[in-house]
């Protein structure tokens, strides 16, 4: 049968990926340039009986976003630059009380205000140490609208999976550029949703160790009664500072990305394999990066391309296999230096280094990165 | 017979932290009354709260609780109410947690008019951090950051619950204690966004800076303050300076906010 095909703005194949996932639930404040994203919401779910609800800020969006997962419901918010340093501290609560959740961030530059309609890559570091404390992070950063769309549904799938929010970066760029979709049939793409208990209420701990790694999550209303809070609490929900609960319950939250990693992480690799240069590039960047590798190859220099499309964790383990089999690694990246920083941290000075930083509202060309190439090589 | 407070306690989880003599239990008992009254459901009640010493109440209670950050509890009720309509969803905070930190989701939930029974517990004070000034502390009052005296005007949260559109709004004390459960109980009863907000006493950080060392000093000032609202009404507005209005005081029908979100679904889908 014939794929239905449509034309989609990124922001859009994002909601439409939300919708295919199953998410019931928006709540949002708008800003710029990811405001697409609550139009649709408001748009659609009313349509399947979902809700959408815009709330007096991004805090209090995020808030509704939590309250809303915790009935069961898969629950979705988006926003930019400042919406995003305020849902910072209920970022860190969905962590610690482990409720699954998708926070889309149409990356703007900054501090501040910043380009509101220039595109950024410059949350990369925020989207991994944003809120305050230990905690594992899942962030995804896709290059397409086709990858947004199954991206935005793999995002609900890790969030459901992990029971942690999930954030998808988008860069503006491709946040707002228009790419013709195949939208996938009910079924193509597996969608997950969360554990339920195995156990009868009086059984039932909401962060029972002995569950695993990823404890099950009842919905409020279910009746199954517990207590959820913020602070560092026992496998029955209630808070403790007990020494050894707290490290165990800290380390348990970490593992479950850490010991998952296989499941989680996913890249693109582009004629990696005798490259002497490889570039490291996600979004929009990366599609500049693979022109500059085929340009490079046609001019006899071995480049290849590797793009992170799981951010966080960072594919370290393959980024270190690299720089042991290529000379150079260049990174290009609209901030001044992030991502860059990470590699530095992975590669530990086994291949030479360069990064690509721009700020100033316009992307990476193929031609800038190919100047690098030239000069460092 | 005694009033069963167990039936909703969770007992593994008591004794409560609150100091002796804080008036936060006494708002406890009557919320349980107000919740025996009306009959909720545990499997199918929600209490939130923000963080502070009255925040920590949904730990001791057997329901859906959810203890979330400073000042936010209203947003994460909003989004429970929302996507499950059914549940009961009542919010229990501080003076701060609730208009300081949390003004704007709360004005924001009184403007939606959503249905939730908010219970203010205001100390005048915040309790938990030791002592600091709230927007509730009464000008010229002793608080750790404001050693020379409060220089703030004071927020009324009722006028303010009542000005940003919430649809029940009712005040008492916690010398008031039979009230409590009643006007929680309606509040409950209500449709739409329920404000109780009760005066409470905390001796350890408000009491003790400002003259009021023992408990019942507190509770005496707060039996004589009182004035019953069909009383004020007959009352010349010099009276009622620094009086305490208590009961009803203000209630009206408006559309509720899930049920207005039930009309936008049917308008998308053409029912
Ligand atoms: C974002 C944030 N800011 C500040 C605090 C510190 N804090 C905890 S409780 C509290 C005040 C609580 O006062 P109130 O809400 O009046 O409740 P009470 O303790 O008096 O019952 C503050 C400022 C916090 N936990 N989070
Ligand atoms: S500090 Fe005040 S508000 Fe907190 S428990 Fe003690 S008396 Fe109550």
């Amino acid at each position: 049968m014939a794929k239905k095909i449509a034309l989609l703005q990124g922001n859009e194949a994002c909601a439409y990926g939300a919708l295919y996932a199953g998410c019931s639930f928006f709540g949002g404040y708008p800003i710029t340039p990811s405001t697409e994203v609550a139009e649709i919401m408001a748009k659609e779910l009313p349509k399947t009986d979902g809700k959408f609800i815009q709330m007096e800020d991004e805090i209090g969006a995020m808030a509704s976003v939590l309250g809303a997962s915790l009935t069961g419901a898969k629950a979705l918010t988006a926003s930019s630059g400042p919406g995003i340093s305020l849902k910072q501290e209920l970022i860190g609560y969905a962590c610690i009380a482990e409720i699954p959740c998708v926070i889309v961030n149409v990356m703007r530059g900054g501090p501040s205000t910043g380009m509101p309609t220039g595109p950024s890559q410059s949350d990369i570091m925020q989207a991994r140490w944003g809120t305050h404390g230990d905690h594992a992070a899942i962030a995804v950063a896709p290059a397409s609208c086709q990858e947004i769309f199954t991206e935005t549904v793999r995002a609900f799938n890790l969030a459901e999976t992990y029971r942690m929010p999930v954030q998808i970066l988008l860069d503006e760029i491709n946040g707002h550029m228009r790419e013709r979709i195949e939208l996938p049939e009910p079924g193509d793409l597996e969608v997950v949703s969360r554990q339920e208990p195995p156990v009868s209420p009086d059984q039932y701990l909401p962060f029972d160790p002995s569950f695993g790694d990823v404890p099950p999550l009842a919905a409020f209303g279910s009746g199954y009664r517990y207590h959820v809070t913020g602070l560092n609490k026992a496998a029955d929900g209630f808070p403790t500072t007990k020494a050894k609960l707290v490290d165990a319950e800290e380390r348990r939250q970490l593992r479950k990305v850490e010991a998952n990693r296989n499941d989680i992480e996913k890249n693109e690799e582009y004629l990696i394999d005798d490259a002497e240069i490889v570039i490291v590039a996600i979004g929009t960047i990366s599609r500049s990066a693979r022109h500059a590798v085929n340009e490079l190859r046609e001019q006899g220099v071995k480049a290849g391309l590797f793009r992170p499309i799981t951010l966080w964790p960072f594919p370290e383990r393959r980024i270190a296999e690299l720089a042991d089999q290529t000379k150079t690694i260049i990174v290009p990246e609209m901030n001044l230096g992030q991502m860059i920083l990470e590699v530095e941290r992975v590669t530990k000075g086994s291949c030479a280094l360069h990064g690509i930083g721009r700020v100033d509202g316009e992307p990476i060309s193929p031609s800038q990165i190919i100047d690098k190439v030239k000069e460092v090589c | 017979m005694a009033f069963d407070y167990e039936k909703y306690l969770r007992p593994g989880k008591l004794p409560h932290i609150w100091c002796p003599g804080c008036g936060h239990g006494i708002i406890l008992k009557g919320l349980l009354r107000a919740i025996d009254t009306c009959e909720l459901d545990k499997d199918n009640t929600a209490i939130v709260s923000g963080i502070g010493c009255a925040s920590r109440l949904p730990g001791y209670v057997d329901f859906n609780t959810l203890h979330t950050a400073h000042g936010r509890a209203a947003a994460f009720a909003t989004g429970i109410k929302m996507a499950k309509p059914e549940m009961n969803v009542l919010v229990v905070g501080g003076d701060g947690d609730g208009v300081a930190i949390g003004g704007n989701h709360f004005i924001h939930a009184c403007r939606r008019n959503i249905d939730m029974t908010y219970v203010i517990c205001n100390n005048f004070i915040y309790g938990m951090t030791g002592g600091q000034f709230s927007p509730c502390t009464p000008t010229g009052d002793r608080a750790s950051t404001t050693p020379y005296g409060n220089p703030d005007p004071v927020f009324d949260i009722s006028k303010l619950a009542i000005g940003a559109g919430a649809t029940f709004v009712a005040r008492t004390t916690s010398f008031h204690a039979t009230q409590i459960d009643k006007l929680i109980a309606e509040g409950i009863r209500h449709k739409g966004m329920a404000v109780i907000e009760v005066l409470d006493d905390c001796p350890t950080t408000y009491g003790r800076r400002n003259k009021f060392r023992s408990v019942v000093d507190m509770m005496k000032r707060f039996k004589e303050l009182a004035v019953p609202v069909a009383k004020a009404a007959t009352m010349a507005k010099e009276d009622l300076e620094g009086k305490i209005v208590t009961g009803i005081l203000h209630r009206e029908e408006r559309p509720e906010y899930c049920e207005q979100y039930a009309e936008v679904v049917k308008r998308a889908q053409n029912l």
